[in-house]
């Protein structure tokens, strides 16, 4: 496979189906850096002036979506959370300090880091524990509630997290399968800063897949951790993900089609809408040959009839 | 070709060669949800992976809430 952009064909080192394209290494990273400067532009995120505060957890996305904010030349510094869970926190601050020190301090930005365990005297799935609480809920609490007041208190502009397009589809999946009205809002990849005290929140990454973001850093020699999260086993956010990618392989750009519409329906205001029953009226006539509504003159089962009729006439 | 696999990092042996389509749909595995790298370079679906090569398939879904 050639890169389908390259007027060379240079080797191909992915292919995009939803896009019907292949990208070498080059333009790949044009690629992304371009879905995310228009996803930056259209939902209005943020400008070069502004401050910037990245969540960033270690993982791909968090550390591809701060790689590319640098290299598209805005001031980001980020913040981590280390929740105290083991080995896999070790892990993954080793890998956020590791990347700070060796590429964002060159851009001039700097990371930030709080530790779950100095501030509450357990890491999470210890308090979860003493709360009897599930420890993701736990954990999405404190996350949300330290980059917040970190993003408030430092005086950012604005708080941008690493939510990809798989992300967002299956969390829109699941709204829809239990319709939950309410959380539908909050699926938009720009909130304000509704009230005083809450930060002006943003997804840039919501454009690209999960696997275009975890290309990115493998092209671009970003090294984060692979492993997941020990409590991330047997969620239903995989599960999600993985019915969504078994559509996606049948018919690419149905996580796109399905996220993408979504947010058009919800940013186009609904037209006046006329009743079913309105429509019919405007459009149902009988039929010519029997007489059933239908809205072209002859209904498409007589028609049918029709053709079949003079099919199976014997030839003379 | 030895084939390096997460969740659980483990190690299998697989018969070269062979197109990257056709390893990950012997190891019952959707392109959508992962990468496969030769080496430290990423490969398209239509690579022919030889014997000798050294294969890791990365797993991009992850989870939690
Ligand atoms: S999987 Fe759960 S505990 Fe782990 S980081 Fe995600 S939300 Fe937190
Ligand atoms: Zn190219
Ligand atoms: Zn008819």
């Amino acid at each position: 496979m050639n890169c389908t952009k390259c007027p060379t064909s240079t080797r191909a080192v992915i292919g995009l189906p939803r896009h019907n394209a292949a990208f070498c290494k080059a333009c790949f990273t044009t690629f992304v850096h371009e879905q995310v400067a228009r996803a930056i532009k259209a939902f209005k995120m943020f400008t070069p002036e502004d401050r910037i505060l990245v969540a960033v957890s270690g993982g791909k996305d968090s550390l591809a979506l701060w790689h590319i904010l640098l290299a598209l030349g805005y001031r980001a510094d980020a913040l981590y959370v280390n929740l105290g869970i083991g080995a896999y926190s070790e892990e993954s601050h080793r890998k956020v300090r590791h990347y700070a020190e060796t590429v964002a301090a060159s851009h001039g930005a700097k990371l930030l880091v709080h530790v779950v365990e100095q501030e509450a005297g357990a890491g999470i799935r210890e308090l979860a524990t003493i709360l009897h609480r599930p420890t993701c809920s736990t954990c999405g609490t404190i996350k949300r509630y330290q980059f917040n007041r970190a993003a408030v208190e430092q005086e950012y502009d604005v708080m941008a997290t690493g939510h990809n397009l798989d992300d967002e589809a299956a969390r829109l999946l699941g709204n829809v399968l239990h319709w939950q009205d309410e959380y539908l809002d909050k699926q938009s990849p720009t909130l304000p800063a509704s009230v005083e005290g809450f930060a002006k929140k943003v997804k840039p990454l919501c454009r690209l897949s999960e696997r275009e973001i975890a290309a990115y850093a493998v092209v671009n020699r970003i090294d984060y951790i692979v492993e997941e999260c020990p409590m991330a086993k047997g969620s239903k956010m995989i599960l999600y993900k993985e019915v969504l990618n078994r559509l996606e392989t049948e018919s690419p750009g149905t996580k796109q089609r399905f996220y993408w519409g979504f947010l058009d329906k919800q940013t186009t205001p609904a037209p006046a809408t006329e009743s079913m029953a309105e429509k019919d009226q405007r459009t149902l006539t009988p039929c010519t040959i029997c007489g059933q509504p239908t809205t072209a003159g002859t209904c498409s089962y007589c028609k049918m009839m029709a053709k079949a009729k003079t099919a199976a006439q014997p030839r003379a | 070709m030895l084939v390096q696999l997460s969740h659980p990092h483990r190690q299998v042996e697989i018969k070269g060669p062979k197109r990257t389509k056709e390893l990950l749909r012997e190891l019952n595995l959707v392109m959508e949800a992962h990468l496969v790298i030769r080496g430290d370079e990423l490969v398209t679906e239509d690579e022919m992976l030889a014997d000798a090569d050294q294969i890791e398939i990365r797993p991009v879904i992850s989870g939690g809430a």
